[in-house]
């Protein structure tokens, strides 16, 4: 059998609680044949004994006990897809305010947002912040399926009406490629193949626009700098130390200048080598080891970079998802995981809530559940960033909450480009 | 489709990336745990998995040890795998007993011929606490469940070993955090974006050993609710069944009297990969008895601290 490099796209559907997003990636995966038969049959007999007819397609994700007991998605569903020349990894994400911080779980490594709504009902206030957040995340391209065509009888006014609402919206997020999609996951239309309800729509079905997607999205950068954040340091037989960590940013080669920080050392790379094999460059995504010629006392937590160089600083400006149960407030201390550094937090200052309604900034000294503001941060150690729009790896964190261990803030470098 | 797909710059396929992705989270869970162990069946999945981690600590020695929850009804060409194995890579072996927590009397013995699969699970969280492991490696992928399909990357335990999965943390980009307090421990789980499909294609890239039983074979199978079960010390035929021999394979390696055997001619990792390509029905779905009690039933057992 003739092996084909396949590429891998990540996606995450975003939307509101009940506009179907669960439905549409179930009805995906059945028309596309990537059900098995028993999971199939397993799926039947589940709807059946909830009386929900003979196939409710959103139980093909919606697999925990409570989710069926509920009709709600309360975590993340991987599923995965496979065609001839790509694999998909898919999130299911849950629509509920409450389950803000699964969203964001799944969104946070997604190359596309595959956005889910009710025709009829439009934009709701659950689905902007969704899309506030995927494009905080920095998803760059977004699908969006307008769902429920059936319902209003497959018309284009309605349709249109949504479009606009839309188009207002990602322009103002910056969003870089849209496709917007009259489908009905429940029926099938668009979803796969194109569908004969919906004559005035020339566009593609929302597995053609998921295959024209661009993969690997997320590992883009618009830096052009190499880093690779120190995870462990491999000794060789002889005496010498290899640094190991996954490179992100841009390509690193033998040879290559670097410089280590936040010592700021500069060096040359002298070897790579992955799984214990020399190789003569590493790319974005490898989990490498690199050989240094300068002696250093480099460890877990610093990072290896060429120019342009990172931001070294211990009071960073970031714009913050608080998930904590009580409200972040200024002074208090948290742990920071960024990279592959963990050091002790301050909140300086809250520096405003985003009013995800108007898109701006609101004044606030606290951040409630689920908002989104902007803070900035005295750290212990120095730490290495790069602004989030440059690189997602250097230039994302969480926080943590010292006493449980729960993540409690998923936290970016800078500020979102739309406010 | 009309549109070729752009393929951005300096990336490889998609097995590199699940490999680089894995070996990522072996070395971010070693560097923030105290204690982690390898949890190691002898099956194809943990076979991946093992394999990675030495590629991950390569020149070095393996920094954790392997363990082996033993349930005593095991294929013997798996613990012949198993000890290989764990030589040829010069890793150390934790083997923990079904049968020792039998006779500490924590649970009742089902008899010779009943499932240890549920009973495993007080084995597997006795040795955890007995050995203050605080992280366990496990091969478990997504595709297998759809409670797996749920499941973090990292996911937490209580001091009782219990899986909760209306409170998992978040977990965002690639931020892996296993930082426990004791007594709690993490599951790690760097095969969770892998399916059945990718797991054979890399062990043929990678060229891997694995146990016997995974290639088409000859041996005396008896029908059982719908499975072909291998007649052995924990397989005895009921009268109304007819033993046949016939070619057959294990798609999945678990308990001898509980894991059934799929017809095939696939003695080869081409052959299996063609099959697994075209087949109809999932690999739990074919051939796991235990996953059969209830819509629930993996949901239930990970909720007790099963794999």
């Amino acid at each position: 059998m003739l092996v084909v490099a396949k590429d891998l796209l990540r996606l995450a559907t975003i939307g509101s609680v009940d506009d179907g997003k669960s439905t549409l990636i179930g009805r995906l995966l059945v028309d596309t044949r990537q059900l098995f038969d028993d999971q199939l049959d397993a799926v039947a007999a589940a709807s059946e004994k909830r009386g929900v007819g003979d196939l409710d397609l959103s139980f093909v994700t919606d697999g925990l006990r409570a989710e069926r007991e509920q009709g709600i998605t309360i975590d993340v569903a991987y599923r995965y897809a496979t065609t001839p020349t790509r694999k998909f990894i898919i999130a299911d994400c849950p629509g509920h305010v409450q389950y803000t911080g699964n969203m964001a779980t799944g969104a946070s490594t997604a190359d596309l947002a595959l956005v889910v709504l009710d025709v009829a009902s439009g934009l709701k206030e659950q689905t902007r912040r969704h899309l506030c957040i995927a494009a905080l995340l920095g998803v760059r391209s977004i699908i969006v399926a307008v769902n429920k065509m059936d319902a209003v009888d497959w018309s284009q006014t309605a349709f249109q009406r949504v479009v606009d609402e839309i188009q207002t919206l990602s322009r103002q997020l910056g969003f870089q490629k849209v496709h917007i999609i009259p489908v009905s996951a429940l029926l099938g239309d668009n979803v796969v193949e194109s569908s004969s309800n919906l004559p005035w729509y020339e566009g593609p079905s929302v597995l053609q626009a998921l295959e024209a997607s661009e993969a690997g999205a997320w590992e883009h950068t618009n830096t052009q700098g190499a880093r690779l954040p120190i995870q462990w340091v491999l000794r060789q037989p002889g005496g010498g130390r290899t640094y190991a960590g996954m490179v992100c940013g841009d390509t690193l080669h033998v040879g290559d200048r670097v410089t280590l920080l936040p010592a700021n050392i500069e060096t040359t790379i002298t070897g790579l080598n992955f799984g214990g094999a020399a190789i003569d460059e590493a790319t974005v995504g490898l989990a490498a080891d690199v050989a240094l010629a300068a002696e250093t006392n480099a460890g877990r937590g610093d990072m290896i970079v060429t120019s342009p160089l990172p931001q070294v600083a211990n009071e960073i400006h970031t714009t913050i998802c608080w998930f904590g149960e009580r409200p972040l407030h200024v002074g208090q201390r948290l742990r920071m995981k960024h990279t592959t550094k963990v050091t002790p937090v301050r909140v300086k200052t809250i520096n405003g809530v985003i009013d995800i309604e108007k898109l701006d900034v609101d004044e606030s000294t606290s951040l409630s559940t689920n908002e989104i503001g902007l803070a900035t941060l005295n750290t212990a150690d120095l730490m290495v960033v790069d602004d989030y729009r440059s690189n997602r790896v250097t230039g994302s964190f969480v926080l943590i909450d010292e006493a449980t261990n729960a993540t409690v803030a998923a936290g970016m470098v800078g500020r979102a480009s739309f406010l | 489709m009309t549109t070729t797909p752009l393929r951005p710059p300096h990336t490889t396929d998609h097995l590199d990336l699940l490999e680089s992705h894995a070996i990522f989270i072996l070395r971010e869970v070693v560097a923030e745990c105290e204690r982690p162990v390898l949890l190691f069946s002898g099956g194809k999945d943990s076979a991946v998995l093992l394999h990675l981690a030495v590629k991950a600590f390569t020149p070095q020695q393996l920094p954790f040890p392997v363990m082996h929850i033993d349930t005593g009804q095991n294929f013997p060409e798996v613990l012949a795998f198993r000890d290989a194995t764990v030589v040829a890579i010069d890793a150390r072996l934790v083997v923990a007993k079904v049968q020792d927590t039998i006779d500490q009397g924590k649970v009742v013995d089902p008899g010779l011929l009943g499932s240890r699969n549920r009973l495993q699970t007080v084995t597997l969280l006795d040795a955890i606490n007995e050995n203050n492991f605080d992280a366990a490696f496990g091969g478990a992928r997504r595709d297998e469940d759809k409670a797996r399909a749920k499941e973090r990357i990292l996911s937490f335990r209580d001091t009782f070993g219990q899986w909760d999965p209306r409170q998992q943390r978040p977990e965002l980009w690639q931020l892996y955090q296993g930082k426990v307090n004791p007594g709690e421990h993490v599951r790690a789980f760097p095969l969770s974006d892998w399916t059945e499909l990718d797991i054979w294609q890399y062990i043929e890239r990678e060229q891997m050993a694995l146990p016997t039983i995974y290639f088409a074979h000859e041996r005396d199978v008896v029908q059982r609710d719908g499975m072909w079960l291998a007649v052995g010390p924990f397989v005895e035929p009921r009268e109304d069944e007819p033993v046949e021999r016939l070619s057959v394979r294990f798609r999945t390696v678990g308990d001898a009297n509980c894991t059934g055997a799929v017809l095939s001619g696939a003695d080869t990792l081409e052959a299996i990969i063609d099959e697994i390509t075209l087949a109809n029905v999932s690999e739990r779905g074919a051939t796991r008895a235990d996953d059969k009690f209830s819509e629930t039933a993996m949901e239930d057992r990970k909720r007790e601290g099963y794999f």
